[in-house]
């Protein structure tokens, strides 16, 4: 019979090969589209990760934005540029030393780190104790990381929250618009990637 | 993607599941996993499926962009003007014990409120961006893929 430790274990170790043969097949496509979707998978992976690290809000949120928004808004970016890379990358010698050395590094680092989920690790010893006390006694409610970002860290969260909005006003701004741009489409030509009766088909340069 | 009819019927099944969990994760993500940002950007997913399945077009008439250029900065409004709430009910800014009587109720309103706020900017933020790529995408022929 398997506990439950030897299956987070059987179940970690399937996904970081398939997340390993996932970055690999993105290395070596050279179909943009292909690669799109390999990198959803890519996240999707990252998500089934963390939900076993029992960070489920991370989660969520990998599912969401990496495997679902970002995707589609590659394609998108894909379906105003060319399909396929022009130019097949050389193999470097000096970055391929490069990454190993870091790899190397990281790999000689890990037994220091302390183990996972430790409670005596340096970074659950310093303010973490009187978040969770705190969580419990003076906002009572049993989601720590909410009350940690709401009330506790509710500056930061608000930072962030002006990032967002900023990104959000600058892409806008930026790309918002739907008018006749160098392609010679009309607001009515130019949609994505479903409106019938583009017209005026312009000619993309496409590697056809 | 006129004719995939499972396409079409399939998301339209499941979109009204995606938004009520968008729902539940916002408004139950200080008892289960989950918050504000998780909540946007699930909800934002659901809209930008229906978009990608029945077209841009159709979906700017369910949310029109005058509305969303709107709710952009009002989620950033709702967390902001919640910290001045704070300071006008004699505490500091951001800080909820004020906002009722009891100080746990008060931290359980503010937190619920400024998840509120984030929620509606990411999903507001994220819809955003995708029109704005979406609006300047050619239509693609079957064979371009």
């Amino acid at each position: 019979m398997l506990g439950v430790s030897d299956m987070v274990m059987i179940v970690d170790i399937v996904l970081l090969t398939l997340l390993c043969c996932t970055g690999v097949a993105i290395m070596i496509v050279r179909h943009l589209f292909a690669v799109v979707a390999l990198t959803g998978a890519f996240s999707l992976l990252s998500a089934g990760l963390l939900v076993t690290l029992d960070a489920v809000d991370v989660a969520f949120t990998e599912a969401a934005v990496g495997a679902g928004i970002s995707t589609v808004l590659m394609l998108g970016t894909l379906a105003l540029t060319r399909r396929r890379e022009a130019k097949p990358p050389k193999l470097s010698p000096l970055g391929l030393g490069v990454v190993v050395l870091t790899g190397a590094t990281l790999i000689y680092a890990t037994p220091d780190m302390p183990k996972f989920g430790a409670s005596d690790s340096p970074g659950l010893t310093h303010i973490v104790p009187t978040y969770i006390e705190g969580s419990e006694k003076d906002i009572a409610i049993p989601n720590i990381v909410t009350s940690i970002l709401a009330s506790y860290r509710g500056y930061d969260t608000l930072g962030e929250v002006a990032v967002i909005f900023t990104a959000g006003m600058g892409v806008i701004i930026l790309l918002g618009r739907r008018r006749e741009d160098e392609y010679g489409y009309s607001e009515e030509t130019a949609a994505f990637p479903l409106r019938q009766g583009g017209d005026t088909e312009p000619d993309f340069g496409d590697d056809k | 993607m006129r004719h995939h009819l499972v396409l079409r019927v399939v998301s339209k099944m499941l979109i009204p599941f995606i938004l009520i969990f968008g729902l539940y994760v916002q408004f139950h993500g200080d008892f289960g996993p989950g918050g504000g940002f998780q909540a946007g950007v699930i909800f934002a997913a659901a809209f930008i499926l229906y978009a990608l399945v029945f077209g841009d077009d159709q979906a700017r008439k369910v949310v029109p962009d005058k509305a969303l250029i709107l709710l952009v900065p009002l989620g950033l409004l709702i967390y902001g003007l919640t910290g001045f709430f704070g300071i006008f009910l004699g505490g500091k800014y951001l800080d909820y014990d004020v906002l009722l009587a009891d100080d746990m109720h008060g931290q359980h309103l503010g937190i619920l409120v400024i998840e509120l706020g984030v929620g509606i900017t990411v999903a507001a933020v994220m819809i955003s961006i995708f029109r704005a790529y979406a609006g300047r995408t050619r239509a693609i022929d079957k064979e371009d893929w």
